[in-house]
């Protein structure tokens, strides 16, 4: 899409009906409906949240490629990132992944034996594999931020964190977006057509909609938190 | 004389539509009409535009980019998707095209590289899906683990023709990762 991106001023319901998806993202930011006319900026305020923040993330879900102009980044407070990554982290894990699983094992119990066993192998070993690497983000580079946010012992710090490269984060990353799109892949070219129709259509829409989800995850994560964490590290706010 | 080659461009800038319209002018290239935007019914317009070269500018296609390129593929298979890039655009998304035409290349080079697009690697009417014997021996062993310097020494072959081969089972299977890549092993009872 050709882009003139999301301002504060824009009706609230107007955003949300132009890329519906973004309903997936309100709870992620603590937002809940019925907001009236109320534009971004006046439902931010209630909620006491970052509008430049939340145009941001509302931009990125909506379009494709988009990210901030170096002056819109500069400008942006990304602290409240992390707590929106480790939202979404809860969110795959607690409601996309088990709304997925509910209907892969129906799947599976209805493609036979064998067929059955590969499908709960490779989304059980998908699973154990999102939920190492959402831990290891959680763990070595979601501090990073809190730390480059911590003024206080400025010259200890400096030079001495070992900030990941963005590149290895998005190895990990499209290897979880691929291993979705082939599970798609593997559901509508390989598995027996008399599997529960609806079943597998809720199956696939799952994966593809958790598959976008993703990318535009990794993208926050690769685009704007590693370079945030290295910006906050050579030039830390006054 | 050999026919010409149907091109449609997707790109919403006159100014660069216009660019790349002037320099094909007097190729071998018949333009269809342009389009500024990308229709939901993309496919099937393309099944009756019949293009040989979609030239398109990435940051159009809605996402997920891969599943509608699929779909575009699926719909005109013989074609040649080509992005049309101005502006950045993340490189795993590149991939996905046949080419990539960058507006600051040099305008000889322009028409040059869409005809080469078009000569196809193999003849897609005859385009095989199954797996050679090589390409299966390959896949056992990607399935099982091993990276491609491992499938090099196994078989005596060198990492670029086992890099050759993975893309290759790839493309027929349409499967990327290694974990699909397994299941696809043992749903055709390669592996156990």
């Amino acid at each position: 899409m050709k882009y003139q991106p999301f301002t504060s001023h824009i009706k609230m319901a107007d955003v949300i009906a132009a890329n519906h998806s973004l309903l997936l993202v309100l709870p992620r930011l603590g937002i809940r409906l019925g907001f009236g006319e109320q534009s971004v900026k006046e439902v931010c305020d209630r909620y006491q949240l970052d509008v430049d923040f939340v145009l941001l993330i509302f931009n990125v879900y909506t379009f494709d490629n988009y990210l901030p102009d170096s002056s819109t980044f500069a400008a942006t407070n990304l602290q409240p990132l992390v707590p929106y990554l480790q939202s979404s982290h809860q969110y795959y894990l607690n409601e996309r992944l088990p709304h997925i699983k509910r209907h892969l094992l129906n799947v599976a119990a209805s493609a036979g034996d064998r067929y059955g066993a590969i499908l709960r192998q490779f989304f059980a070993d998908y699973e154990k594999e999102v939920e190492d690497h959402f831990s290891f983000e959680e763990q070595h580079i979601f501090p990073l931020l809190k730390a480059a946010g911590d003024t206080d012992n400025l010259p200890q710090r400096r030079g001495r964190q070992a900030i990941p490269q963005s590149s290895h984060l998005a190895h990990n990353h499209s290897d979880l977006v691929d291993r979705l799109t082939d599970l798609t892949s593997i559901m509508l070219k390989y598995v027996p057509g008399d599997c529960l129709t609806e079943e597998l259509n809720e199956l696939v829409f799952g994966v593809m909609q958790l598959s976008s989800d993703l990318e535009k995850h990794a993208l926050l994560e690769e685009k704007l938190l590693i370079p945030y964490i290295r910006q906050m590290l050579q030039h830390p706010m006054p | 004389m050999k026919p010409k080659t149907n091109l449609l461009i997707v790109e919403p800038s006159d100014i660069i539509r216009a660019g790349v319209e002037a320099l094909l002018s007097d190729e071998q290239f018949s333009l269809l009409a342009p389009l500024r935007d990308y229709p939901a019914d993309l496919p099937q317009r393309l099944a009756r535009m019949q293009p040989d070269v979609l030239l398109i500018n990435p940051t159009l296609i809605p996402s997920p980019t891969r599943l509608q390129l699929a779909a575009l593929a699926q719909a005109r298979p013989s074609m040649a998707v080509v992005a049309l890039v101005y502006q950045y655009v993340e490189p795993q998304l590149l991939d996905s095209f046949k080419t990539v035409l960058d507006i600051r290349e040099q305008g000889s080079h322009v028409a040059q590289r869409l005809r080469e697009c078009c000569q196809p690697e193999r003849d897609i009417v005859e385009e095989n899906y199954e797996l050679s014997d090589r390409e299966t021996e390959v896949l056992l062993l990607v399935a099982q683990g091993c990276s491609s310097k491992e499938i090099a020494d196994r078989l005596h072959i060198s990492i670029h023709t086992v890099n050759t081969h993975r893309k290759n089972i790839t493309h027929k299977t349409g499967i990327k990762s290694v974990a699909g890549l397994a299941v696809y092993a043992m749903l055709h009872n390669l592996i156990n």
